[in-house]
C-alpha cells in the first residue's frame, strides 16, 4: 500500500482513535513506572480521561460522562485524598524482597502481550452495528427491564461498602493514633465554644 | 488526504469557533466584572467605600490588577514541585470554561447578514451530565496546586477541598434529579425550550411542563443545589479551602499573585459563572421571560440578569455568614443535605408516578 | 470507522500494563491504581463490543463494573489507612504478619 492511498483511507475517526491511544498508553506507563504515589495517580486520571473520550468515539456518551464524573472525579479524588492523607512522598526502597520480580516483568508482560494478541486474532471483524446503543434512554430500559437484579445487588454492594469502610476507618479509642482529625482540624482545633460560652455569660450578667 | 479534507464542513467549524470565542471572552469578562461588583458591593454591606480611585467609580479596577498581575514577577518556590505547581492553574482553568459552552443564552435570534443563529455553541442528549462530568475536574487543579506548593497551608487547603468537593458532589448531582424527572431530558437547550409557556414564565420552579403539582420537589432540589453549588466554588459560607484567616491563602498560598495567581482567581469566577447559568438553565427559564417570543434578543438580556441575581447573592452571602468549621460542614453535608436530597428524589418520583 | 480489533489491541496492552503494575510495584496505593487500570481495559472491551454488536448489554456491564469498582476504592482504602495506622507504613512486603 502506497502513501497515497493509506492517506485516502485515513478517516478523522482513526486520527482521534491513534492519539487517544498513544496518550492513554503512556499515561498508563506512567501509573506503573513513577515512584511518587501522586504521579501515578495523575497519571491513571489522564487514562480514565482519555478512555472516556474514546467511549465517545464509540457512540456510549452516557458511560463517557458516568467515567468522568465517577472515575475520574469521584475515585480518583478518593485515591489523591489518602495520598495526600498519608503524605506519601518518594516510595523508600529499604527492604525490597522481590528484587527479582522486577526483571521478570518484561520477559511476562512480553509473552502475555502475545498471548492477548494471539487471541484478539482469532475474533473476526463485525461490522459496525447500523443503530449503536448508548443513549440513556436504552441504557435505562435494559438497566431496569433484564438487569434489574444485578442493579440492585451492586446498590446492597453499595450500601455494604459504605458501612465497611466506615467500620475500617473508624478509630477503635480515642487513644489511637489520631490521624484524620489531626490532619483535617489541626488548624480548626482551637475550639471557639468556650469564647462563645463566656460571651454568653456576660451578655446574661448585663442582663441581670 | 482528500476524503479526509472532503468530510470537514468548514461553515461549521468556522461557525463554532465564533461562537466558542464568544462564550470565552465572556467567561474572560466575568472575573473583570465580577470582581468590581464584589469590592465594591462588600464594601456597601460593610459600609465603606471600597475601590473608587481607578477610572470613574474605580471601574478600571480590575483592569488595574490584571496589568499588575501581567508584571508581577513569576516565584516558584524553591522546594516546590515545578511540574504540578505549573500545571495547577491551566487543570483548574480548562474544566472551568469547558462546562460554559452548552448552556443557550438567548433563543434563535436572526442575525443581520448570517440569518438564524442558535444562542449556544453545541448541544448534546447528555448536557446536563457534561457539565456535571467537567465541572467534577475542577478539584484536581486545587488538589494540584495544594500538593506541588509544598506547604502546609496549602497542602491543608487541598486536603479540604478534595474531602468538600466529594461530598458535595453527590447533593449537587442529587439535586437536579427532580428536574430531570420533570423534563425527561438531560439536554440544556431541550429543557430551556420547555418552559417557554405562559408567556415566558413556565419556569421549572413554577413547575414547569408538569404543572403545580412538581414545585415542591422542585424548590427543595433548587435550594439543595444552591447550597451544594457554593460549597463546589469554594465560596463563602463554605470556602474553607482559602479560608483566609486560618490558612493564609489556603491551597493559593504559594503563588504570588503572578499570572498563575490570575488564572486561579479567574477559573473561581468562571466557576461561580457556570453554577449560576446552571441554576437559571435548569430552575428559572434560561432565557425564557416576558416578551421573548416577539423579541428574541430580549432572551439573552433576561439570561444575564438571572445570572447577574445569582452572582449577587453569593456576594451577599460572602458579606453576610461566616465560615463553617470542617466537622460542621462535613455533618451538614453528609447528615443533612445527602438525606434531604435522596428523600426529595422519592418525592419527585412518587408525584410524577401521581400527576403525570 | 476504527476496526474493533484495534480497541481490543489497546484494550490488551492496557491490561498487560496492569498486570505488571501490580507484579513490580510494591506500594499498596499503587497497586490499587494498576488493579482500576485493569478493570478499565476491561471496560474498554465491553464498550467496544456493545458498539459492534449493537447490544446495550456491554455497557450496563461496564456500568455495574464502575460502582463494584467505586466500592472497592472505598473499602480498599479504608484498609490502607487502617494499615498505615497500625504499621506506618504502605510498603506491601511490611505486611506479612501472618507469614511464618
Amino acid at each position: 500500500m502506497d502513501v497515497n492511498t493509506l492517506l485516502n483511507t485515513i478517516e478523522i475517526s482513526h486520527i482521534l482513535f491513534l492519539g487517544f491511544a498513544a496518550l492513554c498508553v503512556v499515561a498508563a506507563f506512567n501509573v506503573i513506572l513513577q515512584h511518587n504515589p501522586i504521579y501515578s495517580a495523575l497519571a491513571l486520571i489522564i487514562v480514565l480521561c482519555t478512555l472516556a473520550a474514546l467511549f465517545v468515539t464509540l457512540y456510549a456518551p452516557f458511560i463517557a460522562a458516568i467515567q468522568v464524573l465517577v472515575y475520574a472525579g469521584a475515585i480518583m479524588v478518593l485515591f489523591i485524598f489518602v495520598i495526600m492523607l498519608l503524605n506519601v512522598r518518594e516510595e523508600e526502597s529499604k527492604t525490597d524482597q522481590q528484587k527479582y520480580l522486577k526483571y521478570l516483568a518484561v520477559p511476562f508482560f512480553l509473552a502475555m502481550l502475545g498471548e492477548v494478541f494471539a487471541v484478539i486474532k482469532t475474533v473476526g471483524a463485525p461490522p459496525a452495528s447500523a443503530n449503536p446503543p448508548g443513549t440513556v434512554e436504552s441504557i435505562a430500559n435494559g438497566m431496569f427491564t433484564n438487569y434489574v437484579l444485578p442493579f440492585e445487588a451492586a446498590s446492597v454492594l453499595i450500601l455494604m461498602a459504605i458501612v465497611g469502610s466506615m467500620l475500617l476507618a473508624r478509630r477503635e479509642s480515642a487513644a489511637d493514633t489520631n490521624l484524620i482529625e489531626d490532619a483535617l482540624n489541626a488548624a480548626n482545633r482551637s475550639t471557639p465554644m468556650p469564647a462563645i460560652e463566656t460571651v454568653r455569660e456576660i451578655e446574661e450578667e448585663v442582663a441581670a | 488526504m482528500s476524503s479526509l479534507l472532503n468530510s470537514i464542513d468548514f461553515r461549521f467549524v468556522i461557525e463554532s469557533l465564533i461562537k466558542v470565542a464568544a462564550v470565552f471572552v465572556l467567561g474572560l469578562l466575568s472575573p473583570v466584572s465580577m470582581n468590581w461588583i464584589e469590592r465594591r458591593g462588600l464594601a456597601f454591606i460593610q459600609n465603606r467605600l471600597g475601590p473608587n480611585r481607578t477610572g470613574p467609580f474605580g471601574l478600571l479596577q480590575s483592569v488595574a490588577d490584571g496589568i499588575k498581575f501581567l508584571f508581577k514577577e513569576d516565584i516558584t518556590p524553591l522546594e516546590a514541585n515545578k511540574w504540578l505547581y505549573t500545571l495547577a492553574p491551566v487543570v483548574m482553568v480548562v474544566p472551568a470554561f469547558m462546562a460554559t459552552i452548552v448552556y443557550p443564552i438567548g433563543p434563535t435570534v436572526n442575525l443581520p447578514y448570517i440569518g438564524p443563529t442558535e444562542l449556544y455553541v453545541t448541544h448534546f442528549n447528555i448536557g446536563l451530565l457534561y457539565v456535571m462530568a467537567v465541572t467534577s475536574m475542577c478539584v484536581y487543579g486545587i488538589v494540584m496546586a495544594g500538593w506541588g506548593s509544598n506547604s502546609k497551608y496549602s497542602l491543608l487547603g487541598g486536603l479540604r477541598s478534595s474531602a468538600q468537593m466529594i461530598s458535595y458532589e453527590l447533593s449537587l448531582s442529587l439535586s437536579v434529579i427532580a428536574v430531570v424527572l420533570m423534563t425527561g431530558s438531560l439536554d440544556l437547550v431541550e429543557i430551556v425550550k420547555q418552559q417557554s409557556g405562559w408567556g415566558g414564565m413556565r419556569w421549572n420552579i413554577f413547575g414547569g411542563s408538569a404543572g403545580v403539582f412538581m414545585i415542591l420537589p422542585v424548590v427543595i432540589g433548587f435550594f439543595i443545589y444552591l447550597i451544594s453549588a457554593i460549597a463546589e466554588t469554594n465560596r463563602v459560607p463554605f470556602d474553607l479551602p482559602e479560608a483566609e484567616t486560618e490558612l493564609v491563602g489556603g491551597f493559593h498560598t504559594e503563588y504570588s499573585s503572578s499570572l498563575k495567581f490570575a488564572m486561579l482567581f479567574m477559573a473561581e469566577y468562571v466557576n461561580m459563572l457556570t453554577v449560576s447559568m446552571l441554576a437559571t438553565t435548569l430552575f428559572f427559564g434560561g432565557w425564557n421571560g416576558p416578551g421573548v417570543a416577539q423579541i428574541p434578543v430580549l432572551g439573552v438580556l433576561y439570561f444575564f440578569l438571572k445570572i447577574g441575581f445569582f452572582m449577587l447573592l453569593y456576594i451577599w452571602l460572602r458579606g453576610t455568614l461566616p465560615r463553617l468549621r470542617y466537622d460542621q460542614l462535613m455533618n451538614f453535608g453528609w447528615k443533612f443535605l445527602l438525606p434531604v436530597a435522596l428523600f426529595n428524589i422519592v418525592l419527585a418520583a412518587v408525584l410524577g408516578v401521581i400527576f403525570l | 470507522m476504527v476496526p474493533l480489533s484495534w480497541y481490543l489491541a489497546l484494550s490488551a496492552v492496557l491490561f498487560t500494563i496492569g498486570v505488571v503494575g501490580v507484579i513490580i510495584q510494591r506500594n499498596i496505593i499503587s497497586l490499587f491504581m494498576c488493579i482500576e487500570l485493569m478493570l478499565n481495559a476491561v471496560n474498554l472491551t465491553l464498550v467496544a463490543f456493545s458498539r459492534f454488536l449493537g447490544d446495550v448489554t456491554g455497557q450496563l456491564f461496564v456500568f455495574i463494573v464502575m460502582t463494584v469498582a467505586a466500592a472497592e476504592a472505598a473499602v480498599g482504602l479504608a484498609i490502607i489507612i487502617s494499615l498505615f495506622r497500625s504499621r506506618e507504613t504502605i510498603n506491601v512486603d511490611e505486611a506479612d504478619l501472618l507469614r511464618l
